[in-house]
């Protein structure tokens, strides 16, 4: 059994660096729908893909995932919606883990949106 | 719903947006009984009697962003179809209590599902909640509470992503030792 003394290591380990992670305000949001309807048309891959890539590229310090409820567009799960300070906000729909790693590396690290996954671009209002 | 332990992610969601401080997710495979066994128990505000006669009913929900609430419908279904059996009681105020029986060899159950997964997720994407989650297979059983997890870290986050990996290897490894790799 994997016990709790390796949780103590942790701490040790980290407790000098908390204090550089505080978060930073100015920061992208990416959130995913985790209700019902979402997790029924596959959000927890997705959420798990982009908490994964985020950590695995280093993007932690400027990129935050969290999830939500639903926003009552169910039949466009699953959604990410993609909030940064001074842009507007972009809604992806029909999200795969695939299309998630595709965001990550054109948006999240380089800064264009993808235009082709955007609920904007799907005609949908 | 393709796992139940989806219907678990969903479920305790609504625990955690009922403001509970404690959930309590308990899942117990008996292959004597042939049974598994899922509850969910939270601390949260709780339900009046007329919201729990209706909470089964899919076309309610307190929700205002749409008019169908399909969660715990979904659960109850999928335990019911497999010959077992659903309840849930709820005291405002003081929490709700859902408890599913699913017939472990039925051919209508759907798989247990990455269960490891759905309670990490459920940790460290609500760190306003404490989770308290203890898998049993066969009378062996491991416990992971996120209060004795708290105490020992600090102030370190939960969803730190060392810390977040640390649970996830901890539910994972020691599930397998619980279970013997079993295929549930």
């Amino acid at each position: 059994m994997k016990s709790l003394a390796e949780l103590q290591a942790i701490r040790e380990k980290m407790k000098n660096t908390m204090s550089m992670r505080d978060e930073d305000a100015s920061g992208i949001r990416v959130v995913v729908g985790m209700a019902t309807c979402g997790i029924a048309a596959g959000a927890r891959p997705v959420l798990n893909e982009f908490a994964k890539l985020v950590q695995e590229k280093g993007l932690s310090d400027r990129v935050k995932v969290s999830q939500t409820g639903c926003i009552g567009l169910c039949q466009y799960e699953p959604i990410v919606e993609v909030f940064e300070p001074g842009r507007e906000k972009v809604t992806y729909i029909k999200m795969d883990a695939q299309k998630a790693a595709e965001v990550v590396e054109r948006h999240l690290e380089a800064g264009h949106v993808v235009e082709k996954y955007t609920m904007a671009k799907s005609g949908l209002k | 719903m393709t796992e139940i332990s989806l219907n678990v992610l969903d479920v305790a969601e609504n625990s955690t947006r009922a403001g509970a401080s404690l959930v309590t997710i308990l899942v117990d495979v008996d292959t004597a009984a042939d049974t598994l066994t899922v509850t969910i128990r939270d601390d949260g505000c709780g339900m009046t009697p007329e919201q729990v006669s209706r909470v089964t009913d899919p076309f309610f929900t307190t929700r205002t962003t749409r008019k169908v609430g399909l969660g715990v419908p979904f659960f109850k279904m999928a335990a019911e179809a497999t010959g077992g059996s659903f309840s849930i009681t709820s005291a405002v105020g003081e929490g709700t209590d859902v408890k599913a029986v699913f017939g472990l060899s039925s051919i209508d159950r759907m798989p247990l599902g990455d269960i490891s997964t759905t309670i990490q997720n459920l940790i460290i994407y609500h760190p306003e909640s404490d989770f308290l989650y203890r898998y049993t297979y066969d009378g062996r059983s491991f416990t992971l509470d996120t209060r004795e997890l708290r105490e020992i870290l600090g102030g370190i986050p939960l969803d730190t992503p060392e810390v977040a990996q640390y649970i996830m290897e901890y539910l994972t490894e020691n599930k397998s030792e619980t279970d013997g790799g079993a295929v549930i």
